[in-house]
C-alpha cells in the first residue's frame, strides 16, 4: 500500500532520477480532481439532509406526531401526526417482505444448489438482473393491469405490497445468493457423508449458516422499497385516518402523505410534508442499523 | 431506490461477505457445487423418502427460478394485453405522435415521441454529469483514500441511495432550483446560441426544466455508478499495480495504465445501469418538471414530461380501461427501453467478467 | 446457540409490533369557530348509522373536512369517511353501492343516471350542488394591484393570442393601470382536473367565440407551462412575476396572488362572498323537482351586474329513496349539518357560503331523501 516512491530510501538521493515536473503536475492534478469528485458527492447529501431537517424538525419533535393521525383535521389546522402513515408504510413493507423473502430465498437456493450452469439457471440470473432494473412505475402498472383491470379488484394496500414484491425479490435473490455461495462446501460434504439427503442439508445446514447474511439482505431490501412512491400513487388511495386492513380501503403511507400534503399550501401542509420526509429517512436509517445489528448478533460464531 | 449492489455494500462490517474479501455480485462465483451424496450409499428405505423430499424441494426451488423468468414475460405480456385495445383505438400515431391525449376514452390521440425526447435528454444529461464524478469517487475510494477511511466514506456515498426519490424531488424543486437559477441564467445568456442552452419552452425563473431535473437525477444515479465501479476497480490485479510502481510510475500513471484499462468495461456497464435507473425515475421528475404544450426544442431549459413522470401525473384519477391502456402502452415502451439498457449493461459485465 | 440467536430476532420483531400497535390514535378534534345555525334550520336526527362512506371529487375535499367536523360536533359518535379519489371514481363507487353517496364535479350524465337509479332500487339519484368553489384568475405582476379581464380577453390570454401584458385588449379594460410590456406566462394544471374542465367551459361560454379549444379535464390552450395540482400552479405563479393562472380561491389567497376582476359586460366584478353568492342564486336549475343539477352555462355566460361567474360546483350524488332506514337517517343528518352548521367555517377553507335562498332549496331536497320505496 506504499504510495510514495522514496519511502524506504535512507539516502538523500532519490532511488529514481527525479520525476519530471510535467508528470508530477499531472499526478497532483489527478489527485486533486479525484478528491474533488468525492467532495462533490457530499454536497447534495449534506444539502438534502440539511433541507429536510431544517424544514421538518419542528414536526417530528412533537410527540403527537408519532401517536396520532391526521383524521378530522382541516388543511390549515396544526396538530395531528403521521402515525397512520407510519403504520401504512410498515404494514405494506412487512407484507411485501413476507411474500418476497421466501420467493427470493428459494430462487437463490435454486441458483446456488440446483441450477449449476443449466440454461434455466442462466436465464433466471439474467431475468433477476433485468427485474432489478424495472422502474417502480412499470411494476405498479403491471400490478394495476393484472389486479385492477383484469381481476377487477379494488385499489388496496395489498396491491401496493405486491408491486413492492417485484422490486424487492431481485434484491433478496442477489444478497441471499452471495451468502449461500460463501457457505463452505466442507459443510455440505460433511452432511452428505452422514447420509443426510440434499434438501435436508440445505434446510438444516446451508441456510442456517447463511441466515444471518440473508436476514441482513432482507432488511436492507425492505428499507429500500419502503421509500417507493410510484406504486402507492397508482395502487392505493390516501386516507387521513388509521387503517389496519390491508385488503381493502384506503391506507396512508409516508410517501403518499407527502404527495397529498404537497397540495396543501398552508404552513400546516409544509410542516406535514417535511415532517414525513424526516420520518421516512429515520425509518429507513433505523432499518439499516437494524440490518447491521442483526448481522452482528446472528453471525455464526467462528470458534 | 433499489439496487442490489449498493444494498450489498451497505451491509456493514459485520457482513460475512466482507470477511472473505467481498465477492462482487456482478460476477458469478466460481465455487463448484458440492457433489451430491451417492444414492447407492443409502439404505433403500430411506432413499425413497429422501428422494421424494429432494424431488419436492428441488421442484420448489426450480419452480421459483422459472417463476422469475416467467415474471418478466408476464410483465411484458400483461402490459401488452392492456395496451392493445387502446392502441387500436388510438387516432394518432403511437410512435411519432407528439401529443398525449388520453383522458377521453372515445377520442384517444396519443404518441410517445415527445416523451422519448425528454426522457432521453434528461437521462443522458444526468449521465454526462454523473459519469466523471462517479469515476472520480470510485478511484478515490479504491486507490487514493487510506484504507481506514475508505469504508466509512463509501458508506456516505451509498447513503445517497437510501434517500427516497420523493425527497430528492422536493429538494430539487424547492431548494436546488432557486439556488442554481443564476447558473442557468448565465448559461442561457452567454451560450444561448448553442441549442442546449437556448431559450426553453417554460419560463427559466421557474427552474422546472431538464437542467434542474438532470442535476437531481445525476445525484440519484451517482451511488449506483460508484458502487459497481468501485467493486471492479478493487479487483485490479495487485501484481499489475506493483509492476507499474516498480517502473517508477506516479500514482496517476498507475491508475491510468492498470486500474482504468482493467476496470473500463465494468465502469461502462455501471454507467449503463445508472442510465437504466434514470430512464425509469418517476416521482422526482414528476415534482420538478413543468408540463408544457410547446414542442421540445432540445434545450436544457425546456420543460416536458418523461414516460414515468407523465404516467404518475395522470394515472391517479383514471377510471376507464381505455385511458389507462394508453398510459400502460407508454409504460410498456419504458419497460422495453430499460430492458434493453439493462440487458446491454449485464452483457458487458458478463463478458468482462469472463475475461478477467 | 442458534435458537438463541434467532430468538433475539423474533423478540425484536415482536417488541416492535407490540410497540407500534399499542399507541396511536386518531386525534379527537374540536370544532373551531362558533357554529351559527340558520334560524330556520331543520332538526338533525343523529340516530342513523354511525359511520358513513363517501367518495369522489377532490375539489370538495377540504369542504368535506369542515362538514365532518361540524357533523361530529352535532352527532357525537358519528363519523364519515370521504375519500377524494376523483369524480369518476366517486360515481362508479356510488353506482356499485360501495359508498353511501358520491361527490362529483359534474351532474350525472344520462347513462350514469340510469345506472345510479338501479343502485337506488329503481329510484332516481339526485344531484345536490352542496359545495361551491370560486375559481380565481390569479396573477403575479409587479405594480399591478387590480386587473380587470373579460371572458374574451381571458380566453385570448389562455390560448396564446394575447402574448404581452400591455396588449391593447387588456389595456382597454384597465385604463389608468400601468401595464408592463413583459410577456405573459400562462401556468396551467398539468394533471387532469375538474377545475381545468370548469375553467374551459367558462371560457367557452363567455369568450364570444374566442375560445375554440373546447373543454375537458386537460388544459387545451396550447400555451404556457404546467404545474401539478392547485398548490403547484399557485406556487409557480408566486415564484415567477408575469405569470397568470386559474386556481381555487384558497390557493390564490395563501400565495398572496392578485385576483383579476371579471367584467361580464356590466362592469368589473371582484371575487368575494357577495358576488359569488349572487351568481349561485342566479344559477338555473336544469334538474327536475328535488334534483338540483345546475346549468352552469347560465352562470358562466351571465351578463347581470355584480355576479362573479367563474365558480366550480361540486355535487353530492344521493339516492332519492332506496337507502335502508339507518343509512337514510345518517345521510340526511350529515347533509343537513353540512348545509347549515357546516357553512360557518367554509370561507376559511376557500369555498363560498351558500346564499340563504339556495340553502333552503337544498334543505328541502335533503329532507325529501327517504328510505325503502320501490
Amino acid at each position: 500500500m506504499t504510495t510514495t516512491i522514496d519511502l524506504d530510501a535512507p539516502a538523500r538521493e532519490p532511488t529514481f532520477v527525479g520525476v519530471s515536473a510535467g508528470r508530477r503536475m499531472k499526478n497532483a492534478g489527478a489527485t486533486a480532481l479525484v478528491g474533488l469528485a468525492f467532495l462533490i458527492a457530499l454536497v447534495p447529501l449534506i444539502w438534502v439532509v440539511y433541507s429536510v431537517l431544517a424544514n421538518g424538525a419542528g414536526a417530528v419533535l412533537n410527540s403527537q406526531w408519532w401517536s396520532q393521525s391526521l383524521n378530522g383535521l382541516l388543511a390549515r389546522q396544526q396538530g395531528g401526526g403521521a402515525y397512520h402513515a407510519i403504520i401504512g408504510t410498515l404494514f405494506q413493507g412487512l407484507v411485501c417482505a413476507a411474500i418476497a423473502t421466501p420467493i427470493g430465498i428459494m430462487v437463490a437456493v435454486y441458483l446456488v444448489e440446483y441450477g449449476g450452469r443449466s440454461r434455466l439457471a442462466r436465464a433466471t440470473t439474467f431475468m433477476v438482473d433485468i427485474l432489478t432494473g424495472v422502474p417502480s412505475i412499470v411494476a405498479a402498472l403491471f400490478i394495476y393491469a393484472v389486479w385492477i383491470s383484469i381481476f377487477g379488484l379494488g385499489r388496496s394496500a395489498l396491491a401496493v405490497s405486491l408491486a413492492l414484491v417485484l422490486l424487492m425479490v431481485p434484491v433478496v435473490v442477489r444478497s441471499s445468493e452471495e451468502m449461500l455461495r460463501i457457505v463452505p462446501d466442507d459443510l455440505r460434504e460433511a452432511s452428505y457423508a452422514l447420509g443426510v439427503p440434499k434438501w435436508k442439508t440445505i434446510v438444516k445446514v446451508v441456510i442456517p449458516t447463511a441466515l444471518s447474511g440473508m436476514l441482513t439482505g432482507v432488511v436492507l431490501a425492505l428499507a429500500r422499497v419502503m421509500g417507493e412512491t410510484a406504486p402507492v400513487l397508482i395502487l392505493v388511495a390516501y386516507a387521513p385516518y388509521i387503517n389496519f386492513n390491508i385488503f381493502e380501503g384506503n391506507m396512508a403511507s409516508l410517501p403518499l402523505l407527502m404527495t397529498v400534503e404537497r397540495n396543501n399550501p398552508t404552513d400546516a401542509g409544509s410542516y406535514r410534508v417535511w415532517g414525513a420526509a424526516i420520518t421516512l429517512i429515520l425509518i429507513i436509517t433505523l432499518f439499516q442499523l437494524l440490518a447491521a445489528f442483526l448481522s452482528k448478533v446472528t453471525a455464526p460464531k467462528t470458534k | 431506490m433499489t439496487d442490489p449492489t449498493v444494498a450489498a455494500s451497505l451491509a456493514g462490517p459485520g457482513d460475512p461477505g466482507d470477511r472473505r474479501g467481498g465477492s462482487a455480485s456482478a460476477v458469478p462465483a466460481t465455487t463448484a457445487p458440492a457433489a451430491e451424496p451417492a444414492p447407492s450409499l443409502l439404505k433403500a428405505g430411506r432413499r425413497t423418502g429422501a428422494q421424494q423430499g429432494d424431488r419436492i424441494f428441488r421442484g420448489f426451488a426450480t419452480g421459483s427460478g422459472a417463476f422469475m423468468v416467467a415474471l418478466i414475460g408476464a410483465i411484458g405480456l400483461f402490459l401488452l394485453i392492456q395496451a392493445v385495445p387502446s392502441l387500436l383505438a388510438n387516432k394518432g400515431n403511437f410512435l411519432t405522435g407528439r401529443t398525449f391525449e388520453a383522458g377521453d376514452p372515445n377520442n384517444l390521440n396519443f404518441g410517445i415521441l415527445e416523451l422519448s425526447f425528454v426522457t432521453v435528454e434528461v437521462s443522458i444529461f444526468a449521465l454526462v454529469l454523473a459519469m466523471p464524478v462517479g469515476l472520480g469517487i470510485a478511484l478515490f475510494l479504491t486507490q487514493y483514500a487510506p484504507r481506514r477511511v475508505a469504508r466509512p466514506f463509501a458508506y456516505l456515498v451509498d447513503l445517497l441511495a437510501a434517500v427516497p426519490s420523493i425527497i430528492f424531488g422536493l429538494w430539487g424543486a424547492f431548494v436546488l432550483a432557486p439556488a442554481i437559477l443564476p447558473i442557468a441564467e448565465f448559461l442561457n445568456e452567454h451560450l444561448g446560441w448553442f441549442f442546449l442552452f437556448q431559450e426553453g419552452n417554460v419560463p427559466l425563473a421557474r427552474g422546472a426544466n431538464v437542467f434542474t431535473a438532470g442535476i437531481v437525477l445525476a445525484v440519484m444515479i451517482l451511488p449506483i455508478i460508484t458502487a459497481i465501479s468501485r467493486e471492479v476497480f478493487e479487483r485490479t490485479p495487485r501484481a499489475q499495480i506493483e509492476a507499474a510502481l516498480a517502473l517508477g510510475a506516479t500514482k496517476w500513471e498507475v491508475v491510468r495504465t492498470t486500474v482504468l484499462p482493467f476496470g473500463r468495461a465494468g465502469y461502462i456497464s455501471a454507467s449503463m445501469l445508472g442510465l437504466g435507473r434514470a430512464l425509469g425515475e418517476t416521482i422526482a421528475l414528476m415534482i420538478i418538471l413543468a408540463a408544457t404544450p410547446a414542442m421540445f426544442s432540445g434545450s436544457l431549459f425546456d420543460g416536458g414530461a418523461t414516460f414515468a413522470s407523465m404516467i404518475a401525473l395522470s394515472f391517479a384519477e383514471l377510471n376507464n380501461n381505455l385511458s389507462a391502456g394508453a398510459f400502460i402502452a407508454a409504460g410498456l415502451v419504458l419497460f422495453v427501453l430499460t430492458f434493453v439498457v439493462n440487458a446491454a449493461a449485464r452483457l458487458i459485465i458478463a463478458r468482462s467478467g469472463a475475461k478477467a | 446457540m442458534k435458537l438463541q440467536r434467532h430468538g433475539v430476532v423474533l423478540a425484536i420483531a415482536a417488541a416492535g409490533a407490540l410497540l407500534l400497535s399499542a399507541c396511536g390514535s386518531d386525534p379527537s378534534t374540536t370544532v373551531g369557530g362558533n357554529s351559527s345555525a340558520a334560524a330556520n334550520s331543520p332538526a338533525v336526527d343523529c340516530s342513523g348509522k354511525k359511520s358513513l362512506n363517501a367518495e369522489g371529487s377532490s375539489a370538495q375535499k377540504n369542504a368535506m373536512d369542515v362538514f365532518t367536523q361540524a357533523y361530529q360536533a352535532k352527532c357525537q359518535d358519528a363519523n364519515i369517511a370521504y375519500n377524494p379519489t376523483g369524480s369518476g371514481a366517486g360515481i362508479k363507487q356510488f353506482t356499485a353501492g360501495l359508498v353511501d353517496f358520491g361527490g362529483s364535479d359534474s351532474a350525472l350524465k344520462e347513462s350514469e343516471a340510469e345506472a345510479a337509479a338501479a343502485r337506488c332500487q329503481g329510484n332516481p339519484a339526485w344531484n345536490l350542488p352542496l359545495v361551491f368553489g370560486p375559481v380565481a384568475i390569479a396573477y403575479n405582476l409587479d405594480g399591478v394591484d387590480t386587473l380587470t379581464l373579460d371572458g374574451e380577453t381571458a380566453a385570448k390570454i389562455f390560448n396564446g393570442t394575447i402574448k404581452t401584458w400591455n396588449d391593447p385588449a387588456i389595456a382597454a379594460l384597465n385604463s389608468g393601470v400601468n401595464l408592463p410590456s413583459t410577456p405573459i406566462n400562462v401556468v396551467f394544471r398539468s394533471d387532469e382536473s375538474g377545475t381545468t374542465d370548469n375553467f374551459q367551459k367558462y371560457l367557452e361560454a363567455a369568450s364570444k367565440g374566442a375560445w375554440t379549444q373546447g373543454d375537458g379535464k386537460k388544459f387545451n390552450g396550447g400555451v404556457g407551462s404546467g404545474a401539478e395540482k392547485s398548490a403547484g400552479v399557485a406556487q409557480a405563479v408566486a415564484g415567477a412575476p408575469g405569470s397568470i393562472t386559474y386556481v381555487e380561491l384558497a390557493y390564490a389567497q395563501d400565495n398572496k396572488l392578485g385576483m383579476a376582476q371579471i367584467d361580464n359586460g356590466a362592469g368589473a366584478v371582484a371575487l368575494n362572498d357577495e358576488t359569488v353568492g349572487k351568481a349561485i342564486e342566479a344559477a338555473k336549475i336544469k334538474g327536475t323537482g328535488n334534483d338540483l343539477a345546475l346549468d352552469l352555462k347560465s352562470v358562466y355566460g351571465t351578463t347581470a351586474a355584480g355576479e362573479y361567474p367563474l365558480i366550480l360546483a361540486t355535487y353530492e350524488v344521493v339516492c332519492s329513496k332506496g337507502y335502508d332506514v339507518d343509512t337514510a337517517k345518517a345521510v340526511k343528518a350529515f347533509l343537513t349539518v353540512a348545509a347549515t352548521d357546516g357553512q360557518a367555517n367554509l370561507s376559511e377553507a376557500g369555498y363560498a357560503k351558500l346564499p340563504a335562498a339556495f340553502q333552503q332549496k337544498l334543505l328541502t331536497s335533503i329532507q325529501a331523501i327517504g328510505s325503502g320505496g320501490q
